[in-house]
């Protein structure tokens, strides 16, 4: 992603604060233009101006992608509308090898002449590398699928939903959070719809639709008196789903000490339950320093699984290429070859996942034509596996790639992206209550809050939403100022239980950064409730006068 | 080539203007050439080039505003992206927060472009990456690198008369070097306007020299240190503090510059006396343009003088609301420093840590600004004014605000990029020697 492409939210007032570096990606367009699709004849046919034009330049590999990206936020707070976003981002990326060496280059005017003059730019650029190369790029084999599509299997299109219902939905959710005693509440509504064509020298023409959405809130409470403010933020998960992601029918909802949400949300009772709670966390006890059992809720699990399971095994990461930015990873070769590095004990099976359906990483194909599918990267505790694509694929023995590779726009070059990543659930029947039923002095966490992890995935503290201690095996209060701190193969050694499939639930990242210059994609993480014994805890009030 | 002159850009904004048949209008027209080149493992990974031009248009009836945006530039084109924001205006709902466009602003003088940069080629590129490499390989050392140039310019207009334009070019080079068995790292980080102020291989050899000194690190305990904050570590954590200074949240509350009882920190002494921070869009090391992006003049002015919050940053509703002068957004932040080298400063640390970078600093507590993070790619115990030896790196939990009012000395300043995505601009940051600063846990990362 370019940094010109970024139109910050940082212009939006006191939003932006709350939520720093959230990218909108593309330009302004009407709401209509939002339902127009471009004719797959038309794609196909410009794509073979680029794979001919960048052959008869001396490329021995192209593909093309060409991205149709609309994203439409919409921004309130209290009983006003901040910003309604309606952006599209179209145009060509043009990827291919000549020499050995990869060339990349862009354009957003379609016409022939500038298509094979941005294909021989890319053979140029190509070349040029070419003169410092150490090792040439090797390929995984990858079939040719011919005319293929593929769709989300959604039910409800949002772009096709009034705005006005939208903004309605949002302003009632402010409302109940206002009239539930927040101070202030700021709601968003994100959508996106990635409209990809990609076209290859294999003989692959794919055409996908594909569609997320994340609604979410912040809600603010002060004590004026003392000048202290707490927030609670929304319990949602963005999901790889339509409209429908915001019609929670009962079986939704799992009750406990706050609802819970299951595939669907109810953003307008987590908004009352949300204000309550901000509320308590003003008087709640600050917590005392030292190990404590936790029992983690899929709403915050899915970060400690992103940060410290999801990054660590992407094979780039892991050979070097993102060593300059996001950094390396303590996963190296060696512990996988050994096949007895204990990742976590025997509780502990994660599984990449490309199509599960409604999470966010679910594609019928990745972007350099790959067909998706399942593997495990964690079993009884063992690393047996990493996240790879097609230029990587050799180094692990694989005859293929797993299909990992994916650019946010079609002005980014594609690299490899985090699968899903997710923690199988418990095989014995067990339920969030049988796992607290088994802590003595314990913390119970729920949603995701600060999170920060090196260079290699060793080190991490995570916060959280909602703290409640947990005393002989019964809840008993809130706590607040809570971090935890962990190794991360101490913290997965540690997993005393995990709930079972009927408590598994996704959450997920909307905007995950990496790469150089920065790009941004959207994965989900599975969990049930999960147990882990004696971890740090620390206590971050501070006193700045 | 998606760089328009002042006079193209201005002919293609009269005609959008005049076709407005709206209240008021505003026009918006951006564009960019960029070109990036990334190695590891000693070879070039990635590398491209993309160039884009957009017209945004924003039209308003009363409070009711709409806005569309098109990449075409004929009559035909520019009328109907007009006719659209119209169409777009009538349906919207009534902003009560709506602000109409500024009229005519004076502007200062534009420092922000550089021919050398301009001229930047692939061939520019692989050489550049090049000599950050081949040193790299001759000392068993492997190369990560990443250099991005761009071209861009900005210009704008609306019904109330005013014109901005600027153009601007920009180089960001940053390198780690590892060391091939896998216990040292070093990082370098460069960023200027002017490409021709770029020396990659000189770069490059500092982040091996660090490489190569921070192998086979050893443990020490976590608690309280004093540091030595090379400008790249100050600024990531200062900055933060700095791009927090809005004013309508000290307001409402909700920031580290709220007053208990209500009211705001402004004119309150918050960190250490010696810290003088202002932002200077003229200044000659780290210019930035004299306008934000709603036509605002950008002017020298002060955030903290002598330890006091000095400006807030005012949006031009927020500034309506509480009868003050909007104040925009900086481009850039300049913290005075002093006359102290880094050697200097090692000469005068009794016991102390030499910190090279952060890494992966996230908000824990906005009231107190507390922010989690990490040392990374260079980090080295001092002691009796002499580097010891390197140490593993730590996280922290610290707040700039405490740490500017645990602030021991300010040494010579150095242009850094004011970082995360996005580019906020540079800034000028001291090295700094910061007493008590909070070391919680160890980090086998290297």
């Amino acid at each position: 992603m370019k940094r010109r492409d970024f139109i910050y939210l940082t212009g939006l007032g006191t939003a932006a604060a709350l939520m720093p570096g959230i990218p909108v990606v593309g330009k302004p367009i009407a709401l209509e233009q939002t339902l127009e699709g471009v004719d797959p004849a038309k794609k196909k046919q410009m794509a073979d101006v680029a794979l001919n034009a960048a052959r008869s330049a001396g490329a021995t590999y192209t593909d093309v992608r060409i991205g149709r990206y609309l994203n439409q936020y919409v921004i309130t707070r209290e009983d006003k509308v901040e910003n309604i976003v309606n952006t599209e981002s179209y145009g060509m990326g043009i990827r291919v090898i000549a020499n050995g060496s990869w060339g990349f280059a862009a354009t957003d005017n379609l016409d022939n002449d500038s298509i094979a003059k941005t294909a021989a730019l890319a053979v140029t650029i190509a070349k040029e590398n070419s003169k410092i190369l150490t090792e040439p790029v090797q390929l995984a084999p990858q079939k040719g699928y011919g005319e293929v599509t593929w769709k989300a299997p959604i039910e409800k299109n949002a772009f096709e939903v009034p705005i006005k219902e939208k903004v309605d939905l949002l302003l009632a959710v402010n409302d109940a959070a206002m009239k539930g005693g927040a101070d202030y509440i700021n709601s968003y509504l994100f959508l996106v719809n990635e409209q990809k064509y990609f076209a290859s020298t294999d003989g692959s023409y794919i055409d996908q639709d594909i569609h997320r959405i994340w609604p979410t809130f912040f809600i603010t409470k002060i004590d004026k008196q003392s000048g202290k403010f707490e927030t609670r933020n929304a319990l949602s998960a963005p999901m790889g789903m339509g409209y429908e992601y915001l019609n929670a029918r009962p079986q939704d909802k799992i009750k406990g000490i706050t609802t819970l949400y299951k595939g669907r949300y109810d953003m307008l009772e987590d908004a009352r339950l949300g204000a309550q709670q901000a509320g308590e966390k003003l008087t709640a006890k600050s917590v005392e320093p030292g190990k404590y059992d936790l029992i983690l809720d899929p709403s915050h699990l899915w970060l400690t699984i992103h940060e410290s399971v999801g990054h660590p095994s992407e094979l780039d990461r892991v050979l070097g290429y993102e060593a300059n930015f996001a950094g390396t990873s303590f996963l190296t070769l060696d512990k996988w070859e050994s096949k007895k590095f204990n990742f976590g004990n025997k509780n502990v099976n994660i599984v990449a996942d490309k199509t599960q359906v409604g999470s966010l990483g679910a594609v019928g194909y990745d972007d350099e034509g790959v067909q998706c599918k399942e593997w495990d990267v964690v079993k009884d505790g063992i690393l047996v596996n990493y996240q790879a694509i097609r230029d990587q694929a050799h180094i692990l023995g694989l005859k293929e790639s797993q299909g990992c590779c994916y650019a946010d726009n079609w002005s980014s070059v594609q690299f490899q992206r985090m699968a899903n990543i997710s923690l199988r659930p418990g095989k014995e029947k067990k339920s969030i209550d049988d796992l607290i039923r088994n802590v003595k002095k314990g913390i119970y966490i729920i949603g995701d809050g600060s999170f920060s992890i090196d260079q290699q995935r060793y080190n991490f503290q995570f916060g959280g939403q909602l703290y409640y201690e947990i005393k002989d095996g019964k809840i008993a209060g809130m706590l607040k100022d809570v971090a935890y701190q962990s190794n991360t193969q101490e913290f997965w050694n540690s997993c005393a239980g995990i709930a079972d499939q009927s408590d598994y639930r996704l959450g997920g990242s909307f905007f995950d950064g990496k790469g150089q210059p920065p790009q941004s994609s959207a994965v989900s993480h599975g969990s049930s409730t999960a147990h882990f014994t004696g971890v740090n805890v620390i206590n971050t009030s501070r006193n700045i006068g | 080539m998606a760089i328009l002159s002042k006079e193209e850009a201005k002919r293609i904004l009269e005609k959008v203007i005049s076709f407005s048949k709206a209240d008021g209008i505003e026009a918006n027209l951006n564009g960019a050439d960029n070109g990036n080149i990334r190695y590891a493992r000693n070879s070039v990974s990635t590398s491209g080039e993309d160039s884009n031009i957009s017209l945004a248009v924003q039209s308003y009836f009363g409070k009711k505003s709409g806005s569309a945006t098109i990449n075409e530039f004929d009559d035909a084109s520019l009328e109907k992206v007009v006719r659209r924001a119209e169409e777009l205006a009538r349906l919207a709902p009534e902003n009560p927060e709506f602000m109409e466009p500024l009229p005519q602003q004076t502007y200062g003088e534009s420092k922000t472009w550089s021919e050398s940069t301009a001229k930047i080629t692939p061939d520019y590129r692989a050489q550049a990456a090049a000599d950050s490499i081949n040193p790299a390989s001759k000392k068993d050392i492997t190369a990560a690198g990443y250099l991005e140039d761009s071209r861009n310019f900005a210009a704008m207009m609306n019904s109330k008369g005013l014109y901005a334009y600027n153009q601007s070019t920009g180089v960001d080079f940053t390198v780690t070097m590892r060391s091939n068995d896998g216990t040292g790292s070093g990082w370098v980080a460069r960023n200027f306007n002017d490409v021709s102020k770029l020396n990659t291989s000189e770069a490059s050899a500092i982040a091996i020299d660090k490489a190569l000194m921070s192998r086979n690190a050893k443990a020490i305990e976590p608690g309280k240190y004093t540091v030595i904050l090379e400008p790249s570590a100050a600024g990531d954590l200062i900055n933060l503090m700095l791009s927090n200074m809005n004013a309508r949240q000290a307001d409402e509350g909700r920031s580290y510059l709220s007053k208990k009882g209500g009211g705001t920190k402004l004119g309150e002494k918050i960190v250490d006396e010696r810290i003088n921070i202002y932002t200077d869009p003229s200044h000659e090391e780290v210019p930035a343009s004299p306008w934000m992006g709603n036509g605002l003049a950008r002017k020298k002015m002060d955030l903290i003088k002598g330890g006091v919050v000095k400006n807030l940053i005012y949006d031009r509703y927020w500034a309506s609301q509480k009868n003050v002068e909007a104040v925009p957004f900086p481009g850039n932040r300049i913290i005075e420093g002093g006359t102290a080298s880094l050697e200097d400063m090692i000469k005068d640390t009794k016991k102390g840590i030499l910190v090279t970078r952060f890494w992966y600093i996230r908000p824990v507590d906005p009231q107190t600004l507390l922010y989690t993070g990490l040392t990374r790619d260079g980090t080295f115990y001092i002691e009796n004014g002499k580097i010891k030896h390197p140490i593993k790196n730590f996280r922290f939990n610290e707040s700039p605000v405490i740490m500017l009012n645990n602030l021991e000395q300010l040494g010579k300043q150095m242009r850094v990029s004011t970082g995360g995505f996005g580019g906020g601009g540079s800034s000028l940051i001291p090295y700094m020697k910061i007493r008590d600063f909070t070391f919680t846990s160890l980090s086998d990362a290297v």
